[in-house]
């Protein structure tokens, strides 16, 4: 019962929008609510990745720290977006640090759960990795435009 | 034997395009490291020019050389000519060394202007990238002046840092006190800035507004203006709903010289605000 209201809140997600009911059953069986106050990491480089976040309301900072160069913040995510990719492929550790610049409310999967439905359910797996390549995509194109400097005096 | 002197070469030309008038500065202001504004106001007795939201004047620093810049101040109080200049070149680095007092050439008002009339009864997205925001400043007092003729007012503004967005204070006053919804952007955050970090597009698939009843006005460096019109074409809005402010080498500023060409356009003249319908395809031929 649990499981299936779950799954009836991941389906008005962004990221679900349009996966079978069934999909969404089966993967809600490796998710849970959480919720992080501001200021929290929500984990930091070098940690275990072993979840993925689809954030339902808040606002997190993806950062990376450099000796005298402090905490450079390089992306910043939102209610609707995905948090973390790194749980997909080994080593399964996070490359960067993510802390809640607000009150984050978000839904956390376990990775492994997950890696182990997507193998027993192929349909499953192509439906959920379509879904996490049109965000890097979309994440890619938009890093490259950021690396252009396009602010920047004109060359 | 020496020819008379031609009348046409020896009187002033006061009415003439090409001859500059003495403006004072009357305001000046540093917008962040680079880039300021400078308030001019006739040195005579001259009434000053009415100008339209989006277009430029041509500001020549005598003995060093003459800039096209856009007008960024309010139309509504056109007495006091504000124009945001970055420093970059010769001209506008010397210009950075100006104070109040000096006094610059001015030529203009040119060009055409943001299509405000077009905007009514529309959602209006703006977008800016970097000093982009100066010449889209105009229409934003405009749209804010006259607020019942538009839809929901939008600002999606981007720089490099936090320390690079310009009109800092009035952005925060325009968030907080006017109708306009303002959303900031950085690529590079900083510990204390709590806005977005990520380049101006990314904002675009976020905003709420009515596709179907919805124009955009972008401006900004020509690769972002066609990546944001991109994006805002995936919301289904179409090419003759965005306007594009062009930037190219703009020299007399009334279509004689032909150095800001853009393919059959010049762009002091038929520009720099033109629709997005018209230029796009030119934006995709290289060298043009």
């Amino acid at each position: 019962m649990v499981t299936r209201d779950l799954s009836r809140s991941l389906a008005q997600h962004a990221f679900f929008r349009g996966m079978d009911e069934k999909h969404l059953v089966f993967l809600a069986g490796c998710a849970k609510n959480v919720l992080f106050d501001q200021g929290t990491f929500i984990f930091r480089e070098g940690e275990k990745a072993g979840v993925f976040y689809l954030l339902r309301y808040g606002q997190v900072a993806l950062e990376v720290h450099g000796p005298r160069k402090g905490q450079i913040r390089f992306q910043s995510l939102h209610e609707d977006d995905v948090l973390g990719w790194s749980w997909l492929f080994p080593p399964y550790t996070w490359h960067f640090d993510a802390r809640a610049l607000s009150l984050v409310r978000a839904f956390a999967f376990d990775g492994v759960c997950v890696r182990e439905k997507c193998d027993a359910d192929h349909e499953l797996g192509y439906q959920l990795m379509s879904r996490f390549a049109e965000v890097m995509v979309g994440r890619l194109q938009a890093a490259r435009l950021q690396c252009l400097d396009l602010y920047g005096a004109p060359a | 034997m020496a020819l008379p002197p031609n009348p046409a070469f020896t009187a002033p030309h006061v009415n003439d395009p090409m001859v500059p008038q003495p403006y004072r500065i009357a305001g000046r202001r540093e917008e962040n490291y680079d880039t300021f504004t400078l308030e001019l106001v006739p040195l005579g007795d001259e009434e000053p020019h009415g100008f339209r939201p989006g277009q430029f004047n041509m500001l020549y620093l005598f003995g060093i050389g003459e800039v096209p810049i856009s007008i960024s101040g309010d139309p509504a109080r056109p007495e006091l000519l504000a124009h945001t200049v970055r420093a970059l070149g010769t001209v506008t680095t010397a210009m950075k060394e100006l104070k109040v007092g000096d006094v610059v050439g001015l030529r203009g008002p040119y060009g055409s202007s943001w299509p405000f009339e077009a905007l009514q009864r529309q959602d209006v997205i703006i977008v800016a990238g970097g000093i982009g925001l100066a010449p889209l400043r105009p229409l934003i007092h405009h749209l804010l002046s006259e607020r019942r003729r538009y839809g929901r007012l939008v600002l999606l503004y981007g720089a490099r840092t936090p320390g690079d967005l310009l009109f800092q204070k009035q952005l925060a006053k325009w968030d907080e006190k006017t109708a306009l919804e303002v959303h900031l952007t950085v690529d590079r955050g900083t510990v204390a800035w709590r806005g977005n970090v990520g380049v101006v597009t990314t904002l675009i698939p976020r905003v709420q507004f009515d596709v179907s009843h919805a124009s955009a006005v972008i401006c900004g460096p020509e690769i972002m203006m066609r990546y944001s019109a991109l994006e805002l074409e995936k919301r289904g809005m179409a090419r003759d709903q965005i306007y594009v402010s062009q930037e190219r080498n703009m020299k007399c500023a009334v279509g004689f010289c032909g150095h800001c060409q853009f393919g059959p356009h010049f762009v002091c003249k038929d520009g720099p605000v033109f629709p997005f319908s018209l230029v796009a395809p030119l934006m995709k031929v290289r060298e043009v």
